[in-house]
Formats: C-alpha cells, structure tokens, sequence
C-alpha cells in the first residue's frame, strides 16, 4: 500500500513541479505577494487628502486652517479660489474633504457670534467619510473651547481655568494598534489557502481532461492510495508556503510571534487537511479543469469574505455567521491571529482544532466516496 | 483582419460556451449569487459599539458625561461593571467592545477646574475597529468638554455664553453615510474583472494542451483574428453579467446611479476587454490550464480585491505599493464605476481613468496577438 502511494506522490510532485514557471508560481509568488498585501492591507485612515477653501484671509481664518494643517490625519492638498474649483477637487477624488471658510468669519468671531465654517465631505467612501468628519469635529470642538477662553481673557484680562475630560485610551492585546499585526497572519492564511485549494481542486479533474485517469484505473491501486498520494506533495508545499511566508511576516513585517511554533505547525497542518480535502472534493465533481477552477472560486471568494479576513462576523446577518461556522479558514485565521498576536496555546484554541479536524475529515471522506463511484 | 474568419472563430467559440451549460451558469450564477451576498453582508460600519461603565464616581457630573454617550448612535450601553475582575471579563467575553472607567475623583476635579482622567478600555485585536471606537470616544468626549467649558465660562465677567466656532460637516454623495453604497459598486467591479479573467484564462491554454491549437494553426486564421473572435463570446457573456449586477445594485439595494447609464456600459465593455484579453494573454504564455489558472487567480483576483481600492483606501498604502496599484487595471474601473453611481460625474473629470482603461486594453489585446503569432510561427 505505502509503495503504492508513494509512487502516485512522486508522479503528482513531479507534474506539478516539473515546468519552472510552475515552481515560480507556487514557491516565489505567495512570498512577493505577501510583501505587497501586507503593506496594502490597512483600515486606518490617516493623512486624509484636504482642500482649504479661505474666502476670508484674515490671521483669525488661517489659525483655522493651520489646525487641520497641523493635525496628521490630514494632509492639506490644494488650496483652490473658489467654490468650483473646490467642487472639482472632490469630483476628481483629489480631495475627500473641503474646509470652507467664508468671508465674515473673523468678524463674526471678533463680534462674539459663532464663526460658521464648513466641512465639505466626500461620502461615497463611508468609512473614511466617517473619520473625517469624526476627527474634524474633534479638532473643532478643542480649538472652540480655546477661543471662547481667549474671549475671556481679552475681556476680564485674566486666565479662567476650565475643567475638562482627559481621556486615556487602554488597547488591549495590541497597544500601539498596528493593524499590519492584524491583518498579515490573515493574508498568510489566505494565500496559503489559494494555493493549496488551486492545486488540489485541478488535480484530479486534470487526469479525467487528459484521459490518463482510465489508464491509473486499471492499476491495482485503490482509492484511497490514489487519494493520499495525490494530496501528499500539496500538504508538503503548503507547508513549505506557510513557513516562507511566515518567515516574511516574522522578519520583514516584525509582526511577534507570542505562542508556540510547533502549535502553528500543528494547526497549520489541520487547516491543510480541510483545504486539500475541499480541493480534491471539488475535482472529483468537476468534468473540466475550467468548471473546477470556477467552483473553487465560487468556493474561496465568500470563505474569505465571511472569514473574519477584513470584515467583523459579528456585524454580518445570523444566517451568514451560521454558514461560516463551515469556513475553515475563519477557524485558522482565529488560531494563526492567537498565536502570533496573543501567545495562547491549544487550552484556548480547541474547539478551533476540533472544527477544523472535523471539516477536514468530512470532505476527505466525501471526496474518497465520490472518487470511488466515478471510478 | 477578414471577418469571415473572425466569425467563424467566434461561432466556434459559443458553441463550446453553449455546450458547457454548467460553466455559463457558473458564469452567470456566480456573481448575482456574489452581489447578492455581499451586498447584504459586508460592512465595514461600526455602529451600536456595545459598551459598559465602570462609575466610581456616581455623580451627576459622570452621569452626564455617560448621557453623552448613550445619546450617540454610535454607542449602545449595556450596564455597569463594579470591579476590575467584572471589567476584564466583560473585555475577554466580548460583551462589550469598551469599557469607560470614571474615577471617584472625577466630579471634585472638574469643579475645581482641573483635567480629569477618564479611562477608556477597548479590544485592540482587531485594531481596525478599536481605533474607530477610541475616534468616536474622542469625538465625544471633545463635545463634552465644550459644554464644561461653556457653563464654566457662564458665570466669568464679560463672557459670552455661546460657541466661537461652528464647524458643519456637509456630506455629500451619501449623506447618510451608508456603507453598502460604497461596497456594492465596488464588489461589483471586482466581481466582474474575475469573472472575465476567469472566463478566458482557460480557453487558450485548454487548445495548446489538447493539441487543438495544431489544428487551427493549419487553418488560414489570423491571429488578430483568433483572439478577437475568442474574445467576442465572452465579451457577450460579461456584459450581461454587467447588466444583472446593474440592475440588482439599483433595483435590490437602492444604490443611487446618479450618472449616465450609457457611459456606465461603455466603460465596462472596454474593462471587459482588457480583462479578457488579459486572460488570453496568460493563457498564451501558459499553454497549460493548471499554471493559467494559477496565474490568472493570482494576477487578477487578489490585486483587484486588494489593491484595487474596492474596501481597502489607496490613499493610505505606502508609496511603493501605491506605484503597484497603477497597473491594476480594477482600480481605474472601481473609480469609475463609483464616480458615475455616487457622484454622476461624467467624461469631462473621468477621462484619465478612462484613457488607462482603453491604454490597457489595447497593449494587454495587443501584446496577446503578438505573442499568438509568435507561438503559431
């Protein structure tokens, strides 16, 4: 039986590594992409694109300005004459925000009247419309209470002490709040799981294309030989995959590895079964390596969506959270995300384990099954 | 360039389509099913952030401070912890995603006209999220303060009891600032350029590794016509993919189209074109599925997701992969297709996207031509 399997292993092995593009493609790639995603992978928003309209050009008009000028979450981009060429700006999304100061604001605010300006904002990013204008307010509401203590103090020629709200942030687990920690032990996932889905999903269906599957029937070899020996040579580059590109994300992006390595390694190897199984599950059903490939897609698309990768379970409809208690991609993305950034061990992640070992066997069974019916 | 043959290549094409009736269901299927899930689904909104307090001061000056936040849209208050072990359970739980701890000397200090510290405890795991809570937190917290300092300012000589500046946020394109019409047109444009990578990656390599291609290579056929007439199908295929995810992003989740519905085609014909000649081209250079469709998978679907600017702001990526995000064909058609949904702009501010497109386009149909011909030589 061994024999039998290992010579099914070192012909898949071969067949796949044999073309050097090939080799490319599965050994280079997933490292240059990790490299590139990391850096892309980022929610914060952070020196926002503005344009400062100043209709008034007073020294009260540019203190204003210099506030926002001065904050890092903006970065001024434009100062545009008018009111159109402020229209364009954020038309051509060459701006996300306009700060518009109208004639009269010093005098308004000389007179002791509340000085109006206006934040123009672009709406059509919500989540970045939203921090503007969450951070814009902040800036407003710290440098009003500065103005309307410097009203006092030109009329009563003396300082009024205020009494205020000093807010001290506590982030647990990831202080300094770098999302890149966050975000790229979920791309090691995902790339890891693209490729060994890929791989696997074209494997059997490729020898159905070609005809060759006739000729590996008449062979005294059994199903599940055949099977083991085709998922064997992806299992060894997936975790050759995990291990270059964790590398990357240890020593490029110094994301810290808390935990243990070897419970990576272990979970590493669970999540494979899962996703090898899925794979060959898909190329047993598959006639043509095309519809196989569309079906991993229909596959991996919504896994990595409803992961957890970049949007929040909890904020998705039930329905959906309770379809992705079959993703197991939202299991290893709970495991790689507790290692690296939490350090917690297999008391905390077993039910984790447990789902995916469970995933796992389900589809490999299923795939045996259906490979033996077609057989 | 003879018609007659770009035909024919292009009836033999749809017959292969035609006969593949689960596959032009995929293509089909698959990104209704897609828009309708994600349109529904995905949100980066963070709203109704659960929160509890720690009040140890229990004055009327720290109750005002939590109207503040109960008051918010952003924040739902779900009761009071009255220790730390309380206040780290809570946290580990997931019961709430911040917690407020007011001190004992919270209220003695503001009279006396002093800061006073006020702890605000989040989940910083996903720091996405915990950073857009401490942002509401401190928006909050800021507008309380103007109000301490305004009623403190009241009873000083020569005050006068009103704000000095106003700052009034005007949103424009999405007042209410709902997510789901900034993610639909996006995931629309990236569903598509999949699709139409995916639709022709294959098409090419399956001829050279059947040995078909031999076959056609014997045939009079130009390779101009070749691509051109393997493109048409397909070209047939995503623009009636474009007009199902049209209809659905106007019609099912009310996402307003505020530009010309026309210029909103065009620009999809022309991505689509590019995308699908892309897919000839790797196809091309791979002559075998297994290696196409990793490439095409590779090349296409991540970047599009990723780099594209569908949820993830170019404006915020480092400069170096800011240059990468040039030649992602996707992030020229996410701009576009949000710019003619949400802002109605037209031709006169989208021409540079638009002329990337038709640049694209053309060098990737081009460069797939060549190195046909090269190959059939």
């Amino acid at each position: 039986m061994w024999e039998r399997i290992y010579t099914v292993l070192r012909k898949e092995f071969r067949s796949v590594l044999r073309d050097p593009r090939m080799r490319m493609v599965i050994l280079v790639l997933p490292v240059i992409q990790t490299l590139i995603f990391g850096y892309a992978v980022s929610l914060d928003v952070r020196h926002v694109h503005l344009g400062i309209l100043d209709r008034d050009q007073t020294p009260a008009s540019r203190a204003l300005a210099a506030r926002f000028t001065g904050s890092s979450y903006f970065d001024v981009v434009a100062f545009p004459r008018d009111e159109a060429g402020a229209h364009r700006l954020i038309d051509a999304s060459d701006a996300a925000a306009i700060l518009q100061i109208d004639a009269g604001y010093e005098g308004d605010l000389k007179g002791g009247r509340p000085a109006a300006a206006q934040l123009i904002v672009d709406g059509s990013d919500s989540n970045t419309a939203r921090f503007v204008v969450n951070y814009a307010s902040v800036i407003a509401a710290t440098y009003d209470n500065e103005l309307v203590l410097d009203r006092v103090l030109r009329r009563a020629g003396q300082t009024l002490p205020v009494g205020s709200v000093d807010l001290q942030p506590r982030a647990w687990f990831n202080a300094d709040l770098e999302s890149r920690n966050y975000y790229v032990p979920g791309v090691i996932a995902n790339l890891v799981m693209l490729v060994s889905l890929m791989l696997t999903s074209m494997s059997i269906v490729r020898e159905k294309e070609a005809g060759t599957i006739e000729q590996i029937m008449v062979t005294p070899i059994r199903p599940v030989e055949f099977i083991l020996g085709k998922c064997a040579p992806f299992a060894v580059i997936g975790f050759l995959n995990v291990g270059m590109v964790a590398l990357v994300g240890l020593y490029w992006f110094d994301i810290p590895l808390r935990g243990s390595f070897a419970l990576l390694s272990l979970g590493t190897a669970f999540f494979l079964l899962s996703t090898l199984g899925i794979g060959l599950f898909i190329s047993t059903v598959s006639e043509t390596q095309q519809q196989a490939m569309m079906t991993t897609f229909f596959f991996f698309f919504p896994a990595m969506l409803f992961s957890g990768f970049i949007f929040p379970i909890a904020n998705m409809p039930a329905v959906i959270q309770w379809l992705s208690l079959g993703d197991p991609l939202r299991y290893f993305l709970i495991i790689i995300r507790g290692i690296f950034l939490k350090g917690i061990g297999l008391e905390l992640l077993w039910p984790q384990f447990t789902a995916l070992l469970v995933i796992g066997l389900i589809v490999l069974t299923f795939a045996v099954k259906r490979f033996h019916k077609t057989l | 360039m003879n018609l007659r043959r770009f035909w024919a290549v292009a009836r033999k094409e749809s017959l292969h389509v035609r006969r593949d009736p689960s596959s032009l269901g995929l293509a089909l299927g698959i990104p209704m099913l897609m828009l309708l899930m994600f349109g529904y689904t995905l949100t980066l909104d963070v709203d109704h952030v659960p929160f509890v307090v720690w009040d140890q001061s229990g004055t009327s000056q720290s109750r005002a401070l939590l109207a503040h936040f109960t008051a918010s849209r952003y924040f739902d208050f779900r009761g009071t912890v009255e220790n730390y072990g309380a206040l780290e359970h809570v946290i580990d739980d997931r019961d709430a995603s911040l917690v407020l701890v007011i001190p004992p000397e919270f209220a003695r200090r503001l009279d006396a006209r002093r800061p006073a510290p006020v702890q605000a405890v989040v989940d910083g795991s996903d720091s996405n999220t915990a950073s857009i809570i401490l942002g509401y937190t401190l928006g909050i917290i800021s507008g309380f303060n103007q109000d301490i300092t305004l009623a403190q300012v009241r009873r000083a000589p020569g005050a006068i009891p009103s704000p000095a500046l106003d700052l009034r946020p005007r949103i424009w394109f999405n007042p209410d600032l709902e997510s789901r019409n900034f993610i639909v047109p996006g995931i629309m444009a990236v569903i598509m350029g999949l699709i139409a990578a995916l639709l022709t990656s294959l098409t090419i390599a399956r001829e050279w590794e059947r040995g078909t291609m031999e076959q056609l290579i014997s045939t009079p056929v130009k390779p101009a016509e070749l691509i051109l007439g393997k493109l048409l199908p397909y070209l047939g295929i995503g623009m009636l993919d474009m007009v199902i995810a049209v209809l659905m992003a106007v019609f099912l989740f009310h996402v307003p189209l505020r530009g010309s519905v026309l210029l909103l085609f065009s620009v999809g014909g022309i991505f689509m074109v590019g995308t699908l000649a892309q897919g000839i081209l790797i196809s091309t250079l791979a002559r075998q599925q297994l290696l196409a469709s990793q490439v095409a998978m590779i090349s296409t679907f991540l970047p599009a997701f990723l780099l594209s600017g569908f949820a993830f702001a170019i404006g915020n990526m480092p400069v170096a992969v800011q240059a990468i995000t040039y030649i992602v064909p996707a992030r020229y058609f996410v701009a576009l297709v949000k710019g003619i949904f949400l802002r109605g702009v037209g031709i006169a501010t989208l021409w540079p996207d638009i002329l990337f497109l038709v640049i694209f386009a053309l060098v990737v149909a081009g460069a797939s031509i060549v190195f046909t011909a090269k190959k059939l030589r």
